[in-house]
């Protein structure tokens, strides 16, 4: 059974908040959320349509403003800074893995993944050489020089997964990262994700799909934007589950 | 009759729907006809007030200036010390008899004696020519007096443009060759052009010229005034002797210019040219000379007139292109239900020539209504133009005119929409951005805002040379009101203490009025580009948002898109501004100096940065999780 550093927080929050509208109206997308990330953990968020996973997702990656509580990144106060601030930290500590990709449709694989070193002022030539070894890690070295338009649903998401790990961030946000993939696409994107839990990445990803919930440490379940229960995962990818996901132990 | 009714209700549907965007589009293709009409109002505008100056006057139908041996340099005295020499007082009396007995001429007034001085007022110094004049009514050429009385001893009466250029009224005391003398009468007359183009015709300044913008008096621009006969003969010296001006009436005035070309022939009474005769003028060329302030009017508007409309052409062009976009599920539609490429076609254009004809009618109106302000002849006729001259040839151009602006800008992307796959249309994906490798590689060397926004403008190259034209179009206008500027400095401008060239001060409101036309079109064209870039980029904005870029460097980016293409468009401008003023002003030119023209491009690429960053931070306003989350959905 995987233990939880409590000193080693890389994320957390306390009482988190999002609503939307007013009185009659009012909408709590995310209520009341308390969470903790340690160092190098697997977290995943499961819960039906709409139970505000992936507006979750998003303040914890400061691409959206708190209506209430505390989130905090590596002990910094997300809710108190600024877009500026916001901005470097998406850049140098957070990795974001959207559902539908997100790739730039003009830029090849390759200046894809370049994109988020070229904007924290990284030299071109080492943002290239980063991307290139990422894409290779990612198993796509022959591909660097492709559309998005020229790969597959499974190829795009790895090269998405490559751009998230340019600035080695400390935490990588995935929303859905095999929702708009099939079954075999699916395979290779979990394998990928096995693959940084095991090097020790700290990850969230937000499913509804219980293969890839089966490759963490540690699934929430979340309903009606609150967390209703939690089950710490025994053995990971290399346990029952695992096998079951379809991942050789 | 079905297919008609479909292209209208759908055009009609399509503009009430997108209200903004036709007003937008209204306005560009309204300013075009707008100043086209105004400058076709002005044909002819100066001819009934000449004729009615010439009526109340019994204006001359030949003025003939003769007295003085101006040999050679016919009308210009280049000694600075010493006039020509008067002729004989045999000479003289032998021309006006031989003129005064011209086959044809019926009366005649004169030979008044005229001194050639400087009029000295309110610290301005000006060569006049001073007619001298009987108290009693003349038989032909008697000046309509506007305010004051007639000649006296010691009082003078100033032609009325003249009399507004020094500032003077009835009353006011001016010096003449030194002498005092009080404004005793404001009046005007058809015997000569009014102030400043009286030289063009019968005023000959004997006393010594000197070119514009010496130190001494410029005597390009000669003014007109009477006094008593006395009071002429007294100012005369051997510096600047009298000459004379004799007023003929003809029983054909149609015949005047005829009689000109006869005079001066071999062995008419004005040849050889070192005779006393020196000037003689047709009551036509003197109309002619009359509407030159006027003429100047209308050479700037017709110039102004092709950049409004190469400017309308660039911002319907951007209006249409981005309407296209949002049609594209409109043309999958019409497809799939059976039209034509052709009807396709017909429904996206209907609703901008629709557009087109109601901005033709607003150009008409608005010239129309508008024309009065710019027809005045000026101060040196009476009577006004009356309505301006909207013929049927004036309605056809202007009509024209606005849908071609609407067609050249919408008809090749109606074509290719109508064109596009069925299936794709109706799956309303939106377009991409187009890939310039080259351009992505270059950008990833630069600071992020730059690189931001040159992928930006790489990716709807078309719009970013749609910017340029209008920019440069804009710089145009501007390059071309500072070479007038420069023009009227160095070479037209009064030097200090002499009087200004109302024609020169007509032109240059003109020529504003016209530069912040250009200017009100260029803003409106460079905010919806920037807008038009916000909504195409917002995904990517969104996402680069996501990836780490600041919202002010999205901002940046979005106006670097903007200004990038606004430095060629700028520079251009400068060459085809300059062009400009030579093609509609043939005479002198000064170019600008150069930091006027470096501060013209600094400024217009401040503007354009600015009028781009106000879009830019109304769309990063909004959450990239938001537009991120819409783009999923």
């Amino acid at each position: 059974m995987n233990t939880i550093d409590a000193g080693a927080y890389v994320l957390r929050t306390r009482g988190l908040r999002k609503e939307y509208g007013r009185e009659a109206g009012l909408v709590r997308a995310v209520d009341g959320v308390d969470l903790e990330v340690a160092q190098g953990e697997t977290v995943a968020i499961m819960g039906p349509s709409g139970c505000g996973k992936s507006t979750l997702l998003y303040l914890l990656g400061g691409l959206d403003r708190a209506s209430g509580g505390e989130i905090w990144l590596d002990g910094q106060d997300l809710t108190q800074m600024s877009e500026r601030a916001l901005a470097r930290l998406r850049r140098d500590a957070i990795g974001f893995v959207f559902q539908a990709f997100q790739l730039m449709d003009e830029l090849t694989a390759v200046e894809n993944v370049e994109l988020p070193a070229l904007l924290a002022s990284r030299s071109p030539r080492a943002a290239r050489k980063r991307a290139l070894d990422l894409l290779e890690q990612v198993g796509l070295a022959d591909r660097a020089r492709f559309l998005p338009t020229q790969l597959s649903g499974g190829q795009r998401q790895r090269v998405a997964v490559a751009r998230a790990l340019v600035a080695d961030p400390l935490v990588v946000l995935a929303d859905e990262p095999t929702g708009n993939l099939d079954s075999a696409a699916t395979v290779e994107v979990l394998r990928l994700f096995d693959q940084l839990h095991t090097a020790g990445q700290t990850l969230v990803i937000v499913t509804h799909d219980p293969r890839v919930a089966a490759t963490a440490d540690r699934m929430i379940s979340m309903r009606d934007g609150a967390f209703t229960d939690q089950t710490m995962l025994q053995g990971g990818t290399s346990g029952r589950l695992g096998s079951l996901a379809g991942l050789e132990g | 009759m079905g297919k008609i009714v479909l292209v209208a209700r759908l055009a009609a549907r399509d503009i009430r729907r997108h209200q903004a965007q036709a007003v937008l589009l209204l306005l560009a293709i309204t300013a075009a006809t707008t100043t086209l009409v105004l400058g076709l109002a002005l044909s002819g505008v100066t001819n009934h007030p000449y004729q009615q100056t010439r009526a109340a006057t019994n204006g001359p139908d030949l003025v003939v200036g003769y007295g003085v041996n101006l040999g050679p340099t016919f009308g210009v005295n280049l000694n600075p010390t010493q006039g020509p020499p008067p002729v004989s007082a045999a000479q003289l009396r032998a021309d006006t008899s031989a003129l005064t007995h011209l086959s044809g001429v019926t009366a005649y007034s004169g030979p008044y004696p005229v001194a050639s001085v400087v009029l000295q007022t309110h610290g301005l110094t000006v060569p006049v020519q001073a007619e001298g004049r009987e108290q009693t009514p003349a038989a032909v050429d008697q000046p309509k007096l506007t305010s004051g009385s007639w000649v006296r001893p010691g009082g003078v009466v100033i032609e009325r443009t003249f009399a507004e250029a020094l500032s003077v009224g009835v009353g006011d005391q001016v010096t003449l060759d030194g002498r005092p003398f009080t404004v005793a009468g404001i009046a005007v007359t058809a015997a000569a052009a009014p102030y400043p183009n009286c030289s063009l015709t019968n005023c000959m300044f004997t006393g010594p010229q000197t070119a514009p913008s010496s130190s001494n008096v410029s005597t390009l621009n000669v003014g007109l005034a009477w006094v008593t006969e006395a009071d002429a003969r007294a100012m005369a010296s051997p510096q600047a002797p009298l000459s004379y001006v004799l007023n003929l009436k003809l029983k054909n005035p149609a015949t005047a210019p005829a009689l000109v070309n006869q005079i001066f022939a071999p062995g008419g009474v004005g040849a050889p040219t070192s005779a006393g005769i020196d000037s003689v003028n047709s009551w036509q060329a003197i109309s002619s000379a009359a509407g030159e302030l006027v003429q100047d009017e209308q050479s700037v508007l017709k110039a102004g007139s092709l950049l409004a409309v190469l400017l309308a052409v660039a911002s319907v062009a951007v209006l249409a292109g981005g309407r296209m976009a949002e049609r594209t599920r409109r043309v999958g539609l019409l497809k799939a239900v059976g039209s034509t490429p052709g009807l396709v076609a017909a429904v996206l254009v209907a609703e901008n020539l629709a557009l087109a004809l109601v901005a033709a009618t607003a150009g008409l109106v608005i010239g129309w209504a508008a024309a009065p302000l710019i027809t005045n002849p000026g101060a040196g006729l009476i009577g006004t133009a009356g309505p301006p001259s909207i013929t049927l040839a004036t309605i056809g151009l202007t009509v024209a005119l606005a849908l071609a602006v609407a067609l050249a800008s919408t008809l090749v992307p109606a074509i290719k929409a109508a064109r596009s796959s069925t299936v794709s249309a109706l799956a309303d994906t939106p377009r991409p951005p187009r890939r310039r490798a080259a351009l992505i590689a270059l950008s990833a060397r630069l600071p992020v805002p730059l690189l931001l926004g040159i992928r930006m403008a790489a990716g709807r190259l078309r719009r970013a040379v749609l910017g340029a034209a209008s920019i440069a179009v804009t710089s145009a206008g501007i390059v071309a009101l500072l070479t007038f500027r420069a023009t009227v400095d160095h070479d037209l401008g009064p030097a200090a203490g002499q009087v200004g060239d109302p024609v020169v001060t007509r032109d240059t409101q003109m020529l504003l009025v016209l530069t912040i036309v250009l200017v009100a079109l260029a803003v409106l064209n460079a905010v919806c580009t920037a807008w038009a870039t916000v909504l195409d980029f917002r995904r990517s904005a969104a996402l680069a948002r996501a990836l780490g870029a600041s919202p002010r460097q999205v901002s940046a980016g979005v106006a670097w898109a903007q200004v990038l293409p606004a430095v060629p468009g700028t520079l251009l401008g400068i060459p085809l501004g300059i062009g400009l003023f030579k093609a509609a002003d043939h005479g002198m030119m000064t170019i600008p100096p150069v930091w006027w023209l470096a501060a013209a491009v600094l400024l217009t690429l401040a503007a354009v940065a600015a009028l781009a960053s106000i879009p830019a931070l109304l769309g990063t306003r909004r959450p990239a999780a938001e537009v991120l989350q819409a783009e999923t959905a």
